[in-house]
């Protein structure tokens, strides 16, 4: 398998659907070079706002852009973009549902050298908290791509969340890419296990190494926590003895308390991989941090032993 | 006088009519800073700017956002007036499930162009949507107005410079200097001031007229039309609640109620010939 990065893919897709609509538009805050947007700045400079580095302006001006009749991307780190800039999101572009797209770069522990200023783990919360909002968390390059194609054909806001590190490519190339629409990555008989963001992998990871101790990992990746396709998730469960859910964001108001939510009255043991209510740290990679806060394979086979008594 | 100014007048004065009516008895509303624009809109609907009641989207119109939302009362009285809908439609301000809400809403409103009411994001809305026009070369003009207590807002200063950088000649900022926010006198609250020397200092175009004059604001609506290359600013002298003389200058009726008696008085003063004067 290759590994590609989610910011490249994304600024390649925006150049294309530049191409294809000029009503596109981007906004930066001083991180081109970083989230990629600079890639749309290259091909299509009239349409690109170097905004300086003031994200609530950048926010809400991409509303008026919207009023225009503009399709404004606007880029910046995912914790200024969902945190920042909430105030201006949820007023100036989600009471009047403008046709503006937030895309949340360096998400969850990504930007692991920076700390916990940079790193988002309540990002998907404050967005799904928005009326009118949806929010998107794919899970590799090729999802992302799907992701923004997607953004871009509807007509209301929505929050992108990408990672900063280059990840394999798992997203299936067979599956049309439908907002909402939980993907089957991986078909297993024990447990289901639902993951969102980059936890695909680490939930693929764990499943290989249970499939030796005769444990089957049902994985299906979420491709955003709003909108939630409730029926779909629910058809997943059927004959499966336990749940985990898997996430790269905080326990509270991410996939797991909507899963939990979801699954009330269905009497089924489960499980949650998910920031518990911490701030992050810096550290060394990605990985190290995902080992620290327990998002990775070795946790999601842990408690996969426990459910089943194991 | 300029030719038409006596019936720019008489129209604002049936702002504030229609204003006092939104307000009404016992009930709160932000009276005083709807009125201290009430000329000043009365000039952009019913002379200067370039729009069609019975086609509200239409591209080539001028626009006007409140960044002050709370002043919405003045324009739901404006696009009435104009015929963006039924006159009736003000009696159910504020009630539920009404099209007219406490603070401007698009979905909701004909002839509302944005959702403002949250302080300081207008002037952001304003200029987006100026590129936005500019970038299709369309010639409308995009008129925003803030209070002054709402400068105090940071946001406001990052859209005047992003204005000044994109070179938003089609962007008008009118700053409605009333001199009072909710709590008392603005000069005394929290220090704004320079606010002229601050605008030149961003690099805006900046006339001072007094927002009650007529003449004075035709005339600087005019000369920001002349300008080319950067943003301009209106600074309009205003007095809250203008027109009302027990309101005036009293910051009580930033969002105050009428007593029965307060409502007669007003109706009756802006009912009299040359009540404004």
């Amino acid at each position: 398998m290759s590994k590609h990065n989610q910011r490249e893919a994304y600024g390649k897709a925006l150049v294309q659907l530049g191409g294809e609509n000029p009503d596109i538009v981007v906004l930066e805050a001083d991180l081109g070079n970083s989230t990629r947007s600079i890639l749309f700045q290259q091909a299509y400079p009239e349409r690109y706002f170097e905004m300086g580095i003031a994200e609530q302006n950048m926010t809400s001006f991409a509303g008026g852009l919207s009023l225009a009749g503009k399709v404004p991307f606007v880029n910046t780190f995912a914790v200024f973009a969902a945190g920042r800039a909430y105030d201006q999101i949820r007023q100036s572009i989600a009471t009047a549902k403008l046709n503006v797209k937030i895309v949340g770069s360096s998400a969850g522990f990504s930007d692991f050298g920076d700390g916990a200023t940079h790193q988002a783990i309540e990002d998907m919360a404050i967005m799904g908290a928005i009326p009118n909002m949806t929010v998107l968390a794919p899970c590799d390059a090729l999802e992302t791509v799907e992701a923004v194609k997607a953004a871009a054909t509807l007509d209301g806001p929505v929050y992108l969340r990408l990672c900063r590190n280059d990840l394999e490519d798992i997203f299936p190339k067979n599956i049309p890419y439908q907002i909402g629409e939980p993907i089957v990555l991986r078909e297993g008989e024990d447990i289901a296990v639902f993951t969102t963001g980059i936890m695909a992998h680490e939930a693929l990871k764990a499943a290989k190494t249970l499939e030796e101790e005769g444990i089957s990992l049902h994985v299906v990746h979420v491709p955003g926590i709003k909108p939630l396709d409730e029926p779909a998730v629910l058809r997943q469960l059927s004959g499966k003895k336990a749940v985990i859910t898997c996430e790269e964001h905080s326990i509270r108001g991410g996939l797991s308390m909507l899963i939990s939510y979801l699954l009330r009255n269905e009497g089924v043991p489960m499980e949650c991989v998910a920031v518990m209510d911490v701030f992050g740290q810096s550290a060394g990679s990605h990985e190290e941090l995902m080992g620290f806060y327990g998002l990775d394979a070795g946790t999601i086979c842990q408690k996969a032993r426990r459910l089943l008594g194991k | 006088m300029r030719e038409g100014q006596i019936v720019l007048q008489e129209k604002a004065r049936q702002l504030r009519k229609d204003i006092v009516e939104m307000v009404g008895v016992g009930k709160a509303g932000h009276l005083g800073g709807s009125c201290s624009l009430a000329d000043i809109v009365a000039a952009l609907y019913f002379s200067k700017m370039r729009h069609d009641p019975q086609n509200p989207r239409m591209p080539e119109r001028d626009r006007l956002l409140l960044s002050k939302g709370h002043a919405a009362l003045v324009q739901y009285a404006a696009l009435a007036e104009c015929g963006y809908f039924d006159k009736k439609w003000l009696k159910s301000l504020k009630q539920l499930q009404s099209p007219l809400q406490g603070h401007p809403d698009m979905r909701k409103t004909p002839g509302i162009e944005a959702n403002t009411g949250s302080l300081g994001q207008g002037v952001s809305l304003a200029a987006g949507l100026a590129a936005g026009l500019k970038l299709d070369n369309n010639s409308a003009k995009v008129y925003v107005v803030v209070g002054d207590g709402e400068l105090a807002e940071g946001q406001i200063w990052e859209a005047l410079m992003a204005s000044v950088n994109f070179h938003l000649d089609n962007l008008c900022v009118i700053l409605d200097r009333n001199g009072l926010q909710a709590t008392g006198k603005t000069d005394e609250r929290f220090c704004i001031e320079p606010i002229r020397e601050k605008f030149l200092a961003f690099g805006l175009e900046v006339f001072e007229i007094d927002g009650h004059d007529m003449g004075q604001i035709l005339d600087a609506l005019d000369k920001a039309d002349q300008v080319s290359g950067k943003p301009t600013a209106i600074i309009a002298h205003t007095v809250k609640g203008k027109g009302i003389p027990f309101a005036e200058n009293a910051a009580a009726f930033h969002n105050g109620t009428l007593t029965e008696e307060q409502f007669t008085t007003a109706m009756k003063m802006l009912e009299e010939e040359g009540g404004l004067e």
